[in-house]
């Protein structure tokens, strides 16, 4: 299936800048597209680029096989965009700004009626036509939000961060939404995310930094490249644990949790950390309770990539 | 932390709090001993905000009581405000005044007049090269820095963190926990809201509120282990909306949603592989790929606070 999402080699400065650096990305019908990475790697700028805001200094954008440079009205009307801080009339009320956004995208008057009430129906705001969005909740709010970036049937969603501030009841309801757009109507999603495990409902994930994509693959793929060599421990205190596996020639990076620690070991490291670690804590002042391979995380993957400062081939 | 003379900072017992007719905290009651961080995990609505309000001393309780580092919430909210510092993601900084300026502002609102204080706040976040920024203009880590630095520099043995790493990625979200564990290494406890299953990760303990009752508190392994009311399977089908509806709504099946490319399905104790593969054949669906999964913190969070 050809992409309808197509990026080639995208450049993008800002002064002195790059913040997007020969960037190319694709997407095809019916995928979810993650895009993570720490703040100012140029997340939005690509999201920008992606939806004609910003013209490439070089390279191409195509949506539905469109160019952005020479048919950017034809690209644009395959997009629905949604960011964190989408704009709704507080004044107006659930039907009347649907409305505002079909009118907006061209749809034909005859049809407002019939396509304003399926999409509610959709986002389950039918019962709320007639309320003020201003007395919508938070996460009603952002339904009627992903319903105004849905009136005019897009094929493309690009989604910039959409769930900040949302509770994790309504952000599950959210997904559903999204997961059936794609399985159902072979919508292209693409989503900006600081969140991993939003990151892992995606069916691929890249990782951004400083303007490159510099990996990218599905979550199940990128965690099995850490597969053996994250360690779970428990035990306590844990800050001593912490202190004495930093020590430990072959572990390579530590992540505390709330009950528990992740020691990310070299290649074939892993017997002699547990060995050693269980060693000193005989001889020690802390208690190991546990210490076993466990399946890599996607944060574990995130946080490897970030800290093997380009030296990414430790997960590659 | 299990030792038992360990102080207990906060003491709550049966704490409730009516707006009217609606119960917006119910009987909350949990203990929070010196040195541990607990994550307090719910929905909008389900009453974390109030009941961080009320340990603060800024709203009464309608029914119940509570104890913040020894003083009665009640009558004693002066001297618990002076000891415990509280963050918002929603960072309460004013984005036209200077770094310096608003760690100054608030050492004012706390009564801290020496300079010293404000000097260690600073040194301790790492925020000397941006003292002259206006606030407005940092990126969020370092405005996350910066809201932590004006809510410890009256040295309070508390710290309120209400969603505090909001919209940051995981490595700045890493940072910041790392300093956190360094306060509370030192004997500070922390009470944390968060909308995150990847912020609860951090916290010793987690508690799960929904409509105002807190339904568990435990460690996030121990959520994990004990508190799914049954299995957590994987399942790849096609097509997947039918396998969906399929799973969805049978006897056995607690809960079946859209992982991305599969189902996430949580079932009773009793219900097996081939029972699931026979509800989608059933369905016309063959060639399933069926796979028990490890209980997630979202899968405990939707079991125990989803409708």
């Amino acid at each position: 299936m050809k992409p309808l999402i197509l990026a080639r080699n995208i450049t993008k400065t800002f002064g002195e800048t790059r913040a997007v650096d020969d960037l190319s990305i694709q997407v095809r019908p019916g995928e979810i597209y993650g895009l993570v990475g720490p703040d100012g790697a140029g997340k939005t700028t690509t999201m920008r680029l992606l939806c004609g805001a910003l013209l490439p200094d070089s390279g191409d954008v195509t949506v539905g096989g469109h160019s952005m440079r020479t048919r950017a009205d034809q690209a644009r009307e395959q997009i629905g965009y949604l960011s964190q801080r989408f704009s709704l009339y507080e004044e107006l009320t659930v039907l009347e700004n649907i409305r505002f956004f079909a009118e907006v995208r061209g749809i034909p008057r005859a049809e407002w009626a019939t396509r304003s009430m399926e999409i509610l129906e959709f986002v389950g705001l039918a019962d709320f036509g007639s309320r003020r969005a201003g007395h919508l909740s938070g996460g009603m709010k952002q339904k009627l939000g992903l319903a105004s970036a849905l009136v005019h049937r897009p094929r493309v969603l690009l989604l910039d961060e959409p769930t900040g501030g949302v509770d994790p009841l309504t952000r599950q309801d959210f997904w559903q939404l999204i997961i059936r757009l794609v399985t159902d109507e072979g919508v292209s999603v693409l989503v900006s995310t600081p969140y991993m495990d939003e990151a892992v409902r995606c069916t691929y994930v890249g990782f951004m930094k400083a303007g490159k994509i510099v990996i990218e693959d599905t979550p199940a793929a990128l965690r099995a490249r850490l597969a053996g060599r994250i360690l779970e421990v428990r035990g306590n205190p844990l800050n001593e644990l912490r202190e004495r596996a930093l020590a430990e020639p072959t572990v390579e990076g530590v992540q505390a949790f709330g009950d528990r620690l992740h020691l990310r070991v070299r290649e074939g490291g892993a017997r002699a950390a547990i060995r050693n670690l269980q060693k000193s804590a005989r001889e020690a002042k802390f208690h190991i309770e546990k210490i076993e391979v466990t399946p890599p995380s996607l944060e574990d993957i995130f946080i490897a990539l970030l800290e093997t400062d380009g030296e990414t081939e430790a997960v590659r | 932390m299990s030792a038992a003379n360990t102080k207990i900072v906060v003491r709550t017992e049966s704490l409730t709090k009516y707006f009217g007719d609606f119960c917006a905290v119910d009987a909350v009651t949990f203990d929070l001993p010196a040195g541990e961080v607990m994550g307090y995990l719910g929905p909008n609505g389900s009453g974390k905000t109030t009941t961080i309000r009320m340990l603060m001393g800024l709203l009464l309780p309608s029914a119940g009581r509570a104890q913040v580092l020894g003083f009665d919430i009640e009558r004693a909210s002066e001297a618990i405000r002076r000891r415990v510092g509280y963050m918002s993601q929603k960072f309460a900084l004013y984005d036209e005044l200077t770094a310096w300026e608003n760690l100054v502002f608030y050492a004012g609102v706390y009564g801290v007049r020496e300079r010293s204080n404000l000097d260690a706040a600073l040194d301790r976040l790492g925020l000397r090269d941006v003292l002259a920024e206006r606030a407005g203009e940092l990126p969020v880590g370092w405005r996350q820095r910066l809201a932590l630095a004006t809510a410890i520099v009256h040295r309070p043995q508390l710290l309120f963190l209400d969603e505090p790493t909001s919209g940051v990625d995981p490595t700045a979200r890493r940072d910041f926990w790392d300093l956190i564990y360094e306060f509370v290494s030192e004997g500070v406890t922390a009470f944390v809201t968060t909308h995150y299953m990847d912020e609860a990760e951090y916290c010793n303990r987690v508690g799960i509120m929904s409509s105002g009752k807190l339904l568990a508190m435990d460690t996030p392994s121990a959520l994990k282990r004990n508190y799914l009311p049954g299995i957590a399977w994987d399942v790849w089908a096609e097509p997947l909306l039918p396998a969906l509806s399929a799973l969805s709504s049978q006897p056995g099946v607690l809960r079946a949603g859209l992982a991305s490319a599969h189902l996430r399905v949580i079932t009773r104790e009793d219900v097996q592989n081939r029972i699931l593969s026979g509800m989608l054949q059933t369905a016309g669906i063959t060639g399933a790929k069926i796979v028990k999964a490890e209980p997630s913190l979202e899968d405990v969070f939707l079991a125990l606070a989803g409708a």
